[in-house]
Parts: C-alpha cells; structure tokens; sequence
C-alpha cells in the first residue's frame, strides 16, 4: 500500500514517498521515483492512481515551469498549492484525479512550508502530513517526536523510526522508501531507505 | 458515512444587542482520521458581515473563493459593502445553480445590516434560506448546538454575556460529537469593534 509522508523542520522541509509500483499482487518495481521535483524549491510527494499520479504530477510540473517563463518569476509555494487545488477541484466532478499529494516547497521570504492536499482537493498547509496506510502510523509517530525546529538529522531521525514502524506493523509494507529533501539550497533527494535492490 | 460528515464541522451563530457572534470548532478530518486542528471555516467578507461553511472542505474552499470573487465584483460596481440580507440571496442563488449536482455545504451568515441590525441565516445545501431571530447552527453537530442553544439563549445579550453563551453551547456540543471538536473559534462583532477569540476545550 502506498505511502506518503512529510514535515517541516527549521528552514527546511522533507518528504518520504514509497517507490513501490504495484498491480494487484504484483510489484512491478521497487525504485519508483513519486516524490517529483516541481521546480528549484518544491517538492511534490504524490500517492493514489498510478496513472492519474504521473499524469497530473506531470501537468503541475509544467505549467508551474510555464509560469515561470511567463512571468520571470516562480511560483511561490502557496500558490502552486492552490493552482494544484484548484485544478483538482475543477476536474472533481468531471473525472476526478485520485491523487494525494504532498507539497513541500522553500519560499526566500516565508521559508520551509508544507502543504496536504486531498483527492477531493482540499488544501491546508500543515507541519507534518501522511497519506495512505502507512499515515495511520507516520503521523502517530510524528504527533510523539515532532517539535518545531527540528534539526535535518532529527527530522530524520523521526522519518526513519516512521519507516521502521510502517515495515514493522503494515501487512503489505512497501521495501523501498526515498527521502527528498528541500531548503534554501534547493529541492534535491536526500537518500534510499533499501530492502530490495531494483 | 455521508459526504458531509466526511471532514467535520461546527458552526453556530447567535445575536445579542446589536451585536451577533459565529463561533465554529477547528477540526479538518477524513472520517476517522484528524488531519489537523487549526482549519479555518468562519472568513471575513467585509467588517460587518461573516460567511461560515460547514460540510465537505474542498466545497467550502470552492464557494468562499467564489462568494469572495462576486463580492470584490459587487464593490467594484456599486462602490460599497454588500447588505447582509442581499450576501444570503447570492450565496442561495449559487447554491441552487448547482441544484443538481450541489455544492456539499451547508452555509452560515451572520452580519450588521441597515442600522447595524444583526442578521443571521443559514441554508441547507441547494440554497434553501432559512432566517432566524435568536440563533442558527450547521454541521455534523448541529442536534446538540440545537438543544443547548435553545437552553443557553436569551434574547438581547451584551457582547460579554453573548460570548460566553455562544462559547459554551458550542464546547458542550462539539464533545458529543466525534467528528467535530478540537477548540473553538469565536468571532464577536459589534458595530465598533471585532473581536477574534480561540477556545481551548477537549483537545480530541
């Protein structure tokens, strides 16, 4: 089952995906990438449809670098945020993408922030943030550990004890997890969690 | 579980003296799950006039976005803040359009009219108006807020007295309801002042 989980810590924000691609009992892959980089300072952490995820994750990335030809200057990260809403909302009672999403972004003047965006498109900007199975107990764990500020190796720390409980007690754990991580330096992946070489 | 108590809500209104209050709880959920405990569900459209929205999240965010847009249309073309009254006729309007296929939200008004006469409404989710004296509730709560707003109300509070009413019927009812809780939000609004207060209550 997939999961997605992220948090805030001082002047930066991380997000942890699973790379399981799965169909049915079959894992396809275990090194898929769903953390996508929108631009220099997002990350957007995607979990749901296999197909509606690389779709619309594909269709944000471009026109946010869109924007950014346009206008000469990049979306902050509250507006991508609610671009992403607002696209998911529109196609809501179309053909609804089923796709959680997990934003984090590093803005110069507001610094790290985090957002939880629904299939149902609903937007808040939060400190810590879990979707799927593996959030029942990513975010029991972050409501234990998670204090504001925490440094790059606590954050971690506390994502890695989020892995171990998510191997430990979900039947259908994924092997795999990567960890991305964005700050003022930009949005970059941070490192594997491996059981499975791919 | 039903569509509107997908993410959960509170929201309950009251007028006092020349004053009114609309109150709401800060949970934003999925079913069983408290995604956070901060969630905004009373927004400000001018000073004297406050729109809340109960029910699915993803509506609320759609309809204030959109009551904001013909609102700043409204103050563009008539040069001034639109009357209570007239805000609940759009706000049914809309809601009607999508008769169909409805906004799922179920919105509460409360604002000073001509006078600075307090005005309250709610509707059910196709816009249906439904105008009260004393006090009107929303929500995945609303049984208790009707029982224990019916007890604790009194006609013609001060904004102290109305406070405090407001605040406890809302705290008493949202810990008989699972969905909704987690604090409260207090807005009390007199024709001088507006006065923003968090409620600490059961933290579950």
């Amino acid at each position: 089952m997939e999961c997605v989980f992220g948090m805030v810590g001082k002047g930066f924000a991380l997000v942890v995906a699973d790379s399981s691609a799965v169909n049915s009992i079959l894992v396809h892959k275990s090194n898929e990438d769903k953390i996508m980089v929108l631009d220099s300072h997002k990350l957007m952490g995607a979990s749901g449809e296999a197909g509606d995820r690389a779709q619309f994750t594909e269709y944000v990335q471009k026109n946010v670098a869109l924007y950014q030809y346009r206008n000469n200057i990049p979306l902050t990260t509250k507006a991508a945020a609610n671009f992403m809403r607002g696209e998911l909302a529109t196609a809501l009672r179309k053909n609804p993408y089923m796709v959680n999403i997990v934003l984090a972004g590093y803005d110069k003047e507001t610094g790290p922030s985090l957002y939880f965006i629904d299939y149902i498109a609903t937007l808040h900007k939060v400190d810590k943030a879990a979707f799927g199975y593996g959030s029942y107990f990513a975010l029991s764990m972050m409501d234990r550990h998670y204090h504001a500020d925490m440094t790059v190796d606590e954050a971690i720390k506390l994502a890695d004890q989020c892995i171990e409980e998510i191997r430990s007690r979900l039947v259908v754990a994924p092997q795999n997890f990567v960890i991305k991580i964005v700050d003022q330096d930009g949005a970059r992946e941070h490192s594997w969690r491996r059981t499975t070489k791919d | 579980m039903s569509i509107f108590e997908y993410n959960g809500s509170a929201l309950v209104a009251m007028v006092g003296k020349n004053c009114f209050a609309i109150a709401s709880d800060r949970r934003l959920g999925v079913q069983l799950q408290t995604i956070a405990t901060d969630f905004q569900r009373i927004f400000k459209i001018h000073d004297k006039l406050f729109l809340g929205l109960s029910g699915l999240g993803s509506d609320t965010q759609t309809l204030y976005q959109r009551l904001v847009f013909r609102h700043k249309l409204y103050q563009l073309r008539e040069e001034r803040d639109m009357k209570p009254e007239t805000f609940a006729s759009l706000v049914s309007a809309m809601l009607y359009e999508k008769r169909f296929g409805p906004y799922f939200c179920q919105p509460v008004i409360a604002g000073l009219g001509e006078d600075d006469k307090p005005f309250i409404c709610t509707m059910d989710s196709i816009g249906a108006k439904e105008l009260a004296k004393d006090f009107v509730v929303a929500g995945t709560a609303s049984e208790s807020l009707y029982g224990a707003c019916e007890s604790m109300f009194k006609p013609d509070m001060d904004h102290e007295e109305l406070f405090e009413t407001i605040s406890q019927a809302l705290i008493s009812s949202v810990d008989r309801d699972c969905l909704s809780g987690w604090g409260g939000h207090v807005y009390v609004v007199t024709p001088t002042e507006v006065t923003e207060r968090i409620l600490k209550g059961r933290m579950d």
